[in-house]
């Protein structure tokens, strides 16, 4: 009985809106435009917060990265006389790391120096790094051919290489690069592997700069070459020459950067304490930084959620406005059917019947406003990625979400008009012009 | 013919269809009470065929919403089918509108975006009929009033004499006890006036109860019965 009414029901609206064609689709537009703007807003959030959030997962989650940095009392006196200045972190510091912290999976040291790497006569700029062989457990690395370094390397300080895929681009064109040699300031190293572009390596550092300002090099090197941890330190040592603005300075850095790997991530932040109070006790100066990719991660997402509720908050407000001219419309609609109202409620009708009737109009307006409106609202984001560049996600919760809204928004706009009509005196109604 | 009416609410044959007893309808307006209807006392048998006359202004149309069931009374009692109207809350009223009362208006009231059928089905879709079975019966209300060659028009496609059969059949949709009707040739010309009129005698004589309020003597004289209102009381009765 119920069912066959709301069959009739829906049916009779449908005249109607059709009725007014140019009228019914002009006030659907503003059902339409809200319900793509949150769909669209909705997906380009989500998007970039994916992004974000994959990014800072390459980093890994499970890491705590300490890096040397400059510390900045020194500078002054640096660049006025030629003192060599001693900080960051050392192999003592990586040694107190593995020994004192629990629940630490690896210690991962390593030396980052940006450097010219030959292979006949090409020359491209890379990064050092000197490293350890368990490097790849911290790091998103793979290997594509060959071998990682191996811990007779690093017992033998050998002049061997693992060289990433776009250093193979740039410097062996043709050649198969395993068993080459590649010649660093006067040394030669020969390749034992090949392993993937640490593509997290450009995105990280880009958010890593974001997030945590100071990065050593600002690289224009194509990619990385690994070398044992010894070997560098023998062969580069740990004296470097600076030339900043204020002329010449001495630098002594025994490691770049230590990333230590915990257990599990609940174990991160309790580590980090504890490794703070660590480096505090025994650098005076304040020449490190720890980098927390799990944190940048919860602060992403943070930024993400304010990002979300201000992108929402904009289409809720078009979905508002909406839905404010679709009550307009239904308002001058109840007053233009006076007439029939009264007739109506002659004829047998009840209030109820009445509150169905336009109640139903306005639904059928905001759910034809929705599903064009989500039509809309997921080639928007189509279009952002294609033209835009930008990644978006759209999720089953956005649409629902943005559906849902736009049946809310006609039975909150819907219930006023509808009660109006019910409640009109028939009498009064009858006698309307 | 209104004896097989599965739908009505605790009618009883045995008494009149309609009895108003000192029945008075105030308006206020403002600080002062308007009396429309003075002590108003009717009473109206099945198969009768009344006009309601008077001049304008003396309640006659207040009279006709008493009887349509589109007001309460202030006092009194108004009995329709043995069911004391006075006591029901809107929903009921709507229902008793729905049930009992078949409504005639002088500018006929159809719905404009609806066809002949869809109008004449109106008060069967309040009353729960299937779709089927009221337009089934729509379509033969349409003949029976001789619109049979124009089901899907609209109402702004027929002549007035036309709009007012489609009202008939529409009146007629769920066997009323009463058809009421406000002054039906009105708004026609003396042509199709004759014609409904003629429509009016040939449902009286079918045993329908007919209230008929007009200024139109030619009704007066058809009608078995004539009350005339005069300043909210009933100044005659026959």
């Amino acid at each position: 009985m119920f069912l066959f009414r709301f069959k009739r029901t829906a049916k009779l609206g449908i005249k109607s809106l059709w009725m007014h064609k140019l009228r019914s689709s002009l006030t659907a537009l503003g059902i339409i435009f809200g319900v793509s703007s949150v769909i669209a807003m909705l997906a380009i959030g989500e998007g970039a917060s994916r992004a974000a959030q994959e990014q800072i997962a390459r980093l890994g989650s499970r890491n705590i990265i300490v890096k040397t940095v400059p510390p900045p009392e020194d500078k002054d006196v640096g660049s006025q006389q030629e003192t060599m200045r001693v900080y960051g972190l050392t192999y003592l510091d990586a040694e107190r790391f593995r020994n004192s912290l629990p629940n630490v999976e690896v210690v991962v040291p390593s030396r980052r120096i940006p450097q010219q790497a030959w292979y006949r006569n090409r020359k491209v700029a890379v990064e050092i790094i000197g490293t350890v062989p368990w490097y790849p457990e911290i790091s998103p690395v793979r290997v594509i051919s060959g071998r990682f370094l191996g811990s007779i390397d690093m017992h033998h300080k050998q002049g061997v290489c693992v060289i990433d895929e776009n250093v193979v681009k740039e410097l062996f064109v043709l050649d198969e690069p395993l068993d080459q040699d590649v010649k660093i300031l006067g040394d030669y190293y020969r390749v034992v592997g090949v392993v993937s572009a640490a593509q997290a390596a450009s995105t990280a550092d880009a958010i890593e700069n974001g997030a945590v300002k100071g990065k050593s090099q600002g690289g224009a090197n194509v990619g990385n070459i690994y070398i044992p941890l010894t070997t560098v330190k023998n062969r580069f040592g740990e004296i470097s020459l600076q030339f900043g603005t204020g002329g010449r300075s001495v630098e002594k850095v025994e490691l770049q950067e230590v990333i230590v790997k915990v257990g599990s991530i609940d174990q991160v932040l309790p580590t980090r304490d504890t490794l703070e109070t660590i480096l505090d006790r025994f650098h005076k100066k304040s020449d490190y930084q720890v980098v927390v990719p799990l944190e940048l991660l919860k602060q992403a997402k943070q930024t993400q959620r304010i990002f979300s509720i201000v992108l929402g908050s904009i289409a809720a407000i078009s979905l508002l406005v909406g839905g404010i001219g679709i009550m307009n419309i239904m308002l001058a609609t109840v007053s233009e059917r006076t007439r029939e109202i009264g007739i109506r409620r002659a004829l047998g009708a009840k209030k109820r019947d009445i509150i169905i009737q336009f109640l139903s109009e306005t639904l059928m307006l905001t759910f034809l406003g929705g599903i064009l409106g989500i039509g809309l609202g997921s080639l928007i984001p189509f279009l952002v990625t294609h033209f835009g560049r930008m990644p978006t996600v759209i999720t089953g919760i956005s649409l629902v979400l943005a559906f849902g809204i736009s049946g809310a928004v006609g039975i909150i706009f819907g219930i006023y008009p509808a009660y109006r009509a019910a409640n009109m005196d028939p009498i009064e109604s009858l006698r309307h012009e | 013919m209104t004896g097989d009416k599965d739908r009505a609410i605790g009618f009883d044959t045995d008494s009149p269809i309609l009895v108003m007893d000192r029945l008075c309808k105030n308006y206020e307006l403002g600080t002062v009470e308007l009396k429309v209807l003075r002590d108003i006392e009717l009473t109206i048998n099945e198969g009768d065929y009344v006009a309601i006359m008077g001049p304008s202004g003396s309640g006659k149309s207040t009279l006709l919403n008493m009887i349509g069931c589109l007001d309460r009374p202030t006092s009194g009692d108004y009995w329709l089918g043995g069911q004391n109207v006075a006591l029901l809350d809107d929903d009921q009223l709507s229902m008793i509108r729905g049930a009992r009362i078949g409504f005639i208006f002088q500018s006929f009231n159809l719905i404009n975006q609806l066809n002949v059928v869809e109008n004449i089905e109106v008060p069967m879709y309040y009353q729960g009929y299937s779709e089927s079975e009221s337009a089934e019966r729509a379509i033969e209300l349409a003949t029976m009033v001789g619109l049979e060659e124009r089901l899907d028009h609209r109402p702004s496609e027929l002549s007035g004499g036309q709009q007012q059969r489609v009202a008939i059949a529409r009146a007629l949709a769920n066997d009323p006890l009463i058809i009421l009707a406000d002054e039906p040739t009105g708004n026609l010309d003396s042509e199709s006036g004759a014609e409904i009129l003629k429509i009016l005698v040939d449902l009286h004589k079918r045993g329908k109860t007919l209230i008929v309020v007009t200024h139109d003597e030619g009704i007066a004289e058809n009608a078995g019965r004539v009350v005339e209102i005069f300043d909210g009381r009933i100044k005659r009765q026959s």
